[in-house]
């Protein structure tokens, strides 16, 4: 655990010192902000004191901009080579990837934590629910969790950020959009079960303030089998080096 | 805490980069890991590391295998990888503090590991520098002391001085020279006066396979067959003197280097004939101005076992 930390605190660093953490924090709290109070179908055009539109527009944000933080973590060091001397050393593989995952949920709770400023004003405009506005950080919280283990999968399975980056958007799309475009056009158990697999269901029942053991379940092995596969990815590391 | 390799081999697709490499490295041994381009050095020292899995075969390691206890095992052993991959974001005392964290010792020891590091590896001025800012040559000397952070009881070096300056080449030698005492240190590399200096073994490999294992000594006494001496006689008629010569029991051919120079080089068997040799001058009132012992260079010896 102290290791996992030790490699957290590192990756969180490299996040900083390279720009990546305040470009990232910066776009996000530009985009959120202009479309939750300023553009769009936004607060006042509402006329209600929720976070609704909040939580719709970091649905999308974050969805962009997860890959793009999660696309460097082991492509960049298997292209540089240092990913041969990290494992050599006295740590596990999973401890690695575990290093790096925590690194990149801690960057975007710190990103989600610049938008509390968004909560206090909208419950001085009105009645607040708070229960609500706390699950819908929670739905947004779980969903990253979820899109960041793709993303450290997608890493992991190649040296190119590029790819790295693509790949997850692409296996993304599946999640946030596309299983409930084709589920709406079937019937049945089938339909069902892809409805089932889809992201913004989930999101949304999350969202709304009901927490649902079927929604944490889904989340849950989301991020399980994301990172089950970033380490059976990672240890055949004969295949790229 | 000693090495020991079992019928190794690793497979890439159809190639063999290892084929059954059986070795053994005592303790406080400096063993030199000689090969071509391409003949398996880097892919051996991986599995070592365990940073890949062979195919076929056993690595012990103090008598332990390294697939039972990875984790325990790697504590023991330094690594400096081909290449020298670092952070280059990092400054030099971060990256060797988190190194020193990550393979697992103390805090309060830290400090006093890293103090001691930069001494070694003369890193002072630089150590707040960014890894990326910095010489090749102070980069290797990170890469080193990356290695070392952790005083490790086996240490493995991947070329360690490709980039250095010949100052620097010098003293790395002569750090691993005294590391060599204690601990037990495999180095591969292409400059072989480099194995000369430093190492207590050679082992050569081609092509995946083991082609000569030995010191510089024996190496050398394995690839020649016959003692060749370069003599000069002065005083003499040459012709005579190459019939004298000749006629020595122990001299199998005698050839002229310079008929003019009366030089000539003797091909003998056995260590009898340079006293004969001069023991006929002596006789014969000529004068022996030269007889030098003509060395196998180590390049030769590499260069035959490793052509084909």
């Amino acid at each position: 655990m102290k290791k996992i930390w030790i490699l957290t605190k590192r990756e969180l660093n490299s996040f900083f010192d390279s720009l990546i953490a305040f470009i990232m924090i910066v776009l996000f709290l530009g985009f959120s902000g202009f479309f939750t109070w300023i553009s769009g179908s936004d607060i006042f055009f509402i006329g209600q004191a929720s976070l609704r539109s909040f939580f719709g527009i970091a649905y999308w944000t974050l969805f962009f901009f997860i890959p793009a933080l999660t696309m460097r973590l082991i492509a960049e060091e298997k292209k540089t080579g240092t990913i041969e001397m990290l494992l050599t050393k006295a740590i596990s593989d999973r401890q690695v990837i575990l290093g790096k995952y925590l690194a990149t949920l801690i960057l975007i709770c710190i990103a989600l934590a610049f938008t509390l400023p968004y909560v206090i004003t909208i419950a001085g405009i009105g009645n607040l629910d708070t229960g609500g506005a706390a699950c819908g950080y929670l739905a947004l919280v779980l969903m990253s969790a979820a899109y960041a283990s793709i993303g450290i999968f997608t890493s992991s399975i190649t040296n190119n950020q590029i790819v790295a980056f693509l790949s997850a958007l692409c296996i993304g799309l599946f999640f946030h959009i596309l299983f409930r475009i084709i589920a709406g056009s079937m019937t049945g158990f089938i339909g069902q079960s892809i409805n089932y697999l889809s992201m913004s269901v989930h999101f949304e029942s999350l969202a709304r303030g009901v927490v649902d053991s079927k929604d944490l379940i889904y989340f849950g092995s989301i991020i399980f089998m994301g990172l089950f596969l970033t380490e059976v990815s990672l240890s055949k590391r004969n295949a790229f080096n | 805490m000693d090495i020991v390799l079992e019928n190794l081999t690793k497979r890439y697709g159809s190639q063999k980069a290892v084929d059954n490499i059986s070795l053994k490295v005592a303790t406080g041994e400096i063993l030199g890991f000689l090969g071509p381009n391409g003949a398996g050095k880097t892919t051996t020292m991986k599995i070592i590391t365990n940073f890949i899995a062979p195919d076929e075969g056993e690595v012990y390691i103090g008598g332990k295998s390294i697939k039972d206890d990875p984790h325990e095992i790697k504590r023991h052993i330094g690594y400096l990888p081909e290449n020298n991959p670092l952070y280059h974001e990092m400054p030099v005392i971060d990256y060797l503090s988190f190194c020193a964290g990550v393979q697992g010792l103390e805090k309060s020891h830290i400090p006093d590991r890293i103090a001691e590091m930069i001494r070694i590896t003369g890193l002072n001025k630089e150590k707040h520098k960014k890894i990326g800012e910095l010489s090749k040559g102070f980069q290797q000397r990170v890469g080193l002391a990356q290695a070392m952070i952790h005083d490790p009881e086996i240490l493995i070096f991947d070329e360690p001085t490709t980039g250095l300056d010949p100052n620097q080449i010098a003293e790395i030698r002569k750090l691993i020279r005294e590391l060599g005492k204690e601990k037990t240190v495999i180095l591969s590399t292409h400059i072989l006066p480099e194995v000369e200096a430093t190492c207590d073994r050679i082992f050569i490999i081609n092509k995946g396979k083991l082609v000569a294992d030995g010191t510089a000594e024996s190496l050398r006494r394995q690839a020649r067959s016959a003692d060749i001496l370069k003599v000069k006689i002065e005083d003499g008629d040459p012709n005579q003197i190459f019939r004298s010569l000749q006629g020595i029991k122990s001299v199998s051919t005698v050839e002229f280097i310079d008929r003019n120079m009366n030089k000539f080089e003797i091909h003998c068997s056995g260590n009898e004939s340079n006293r004969e040799i001069f023991k006929l001058c002596v006789e014969k009132n000529w004068v022996l101005t030269e007889m030098t012992p003509f060395e196998t260079k180590l390049e030769d010896i590499f260069r035959d076992l490793t052509m084909n």
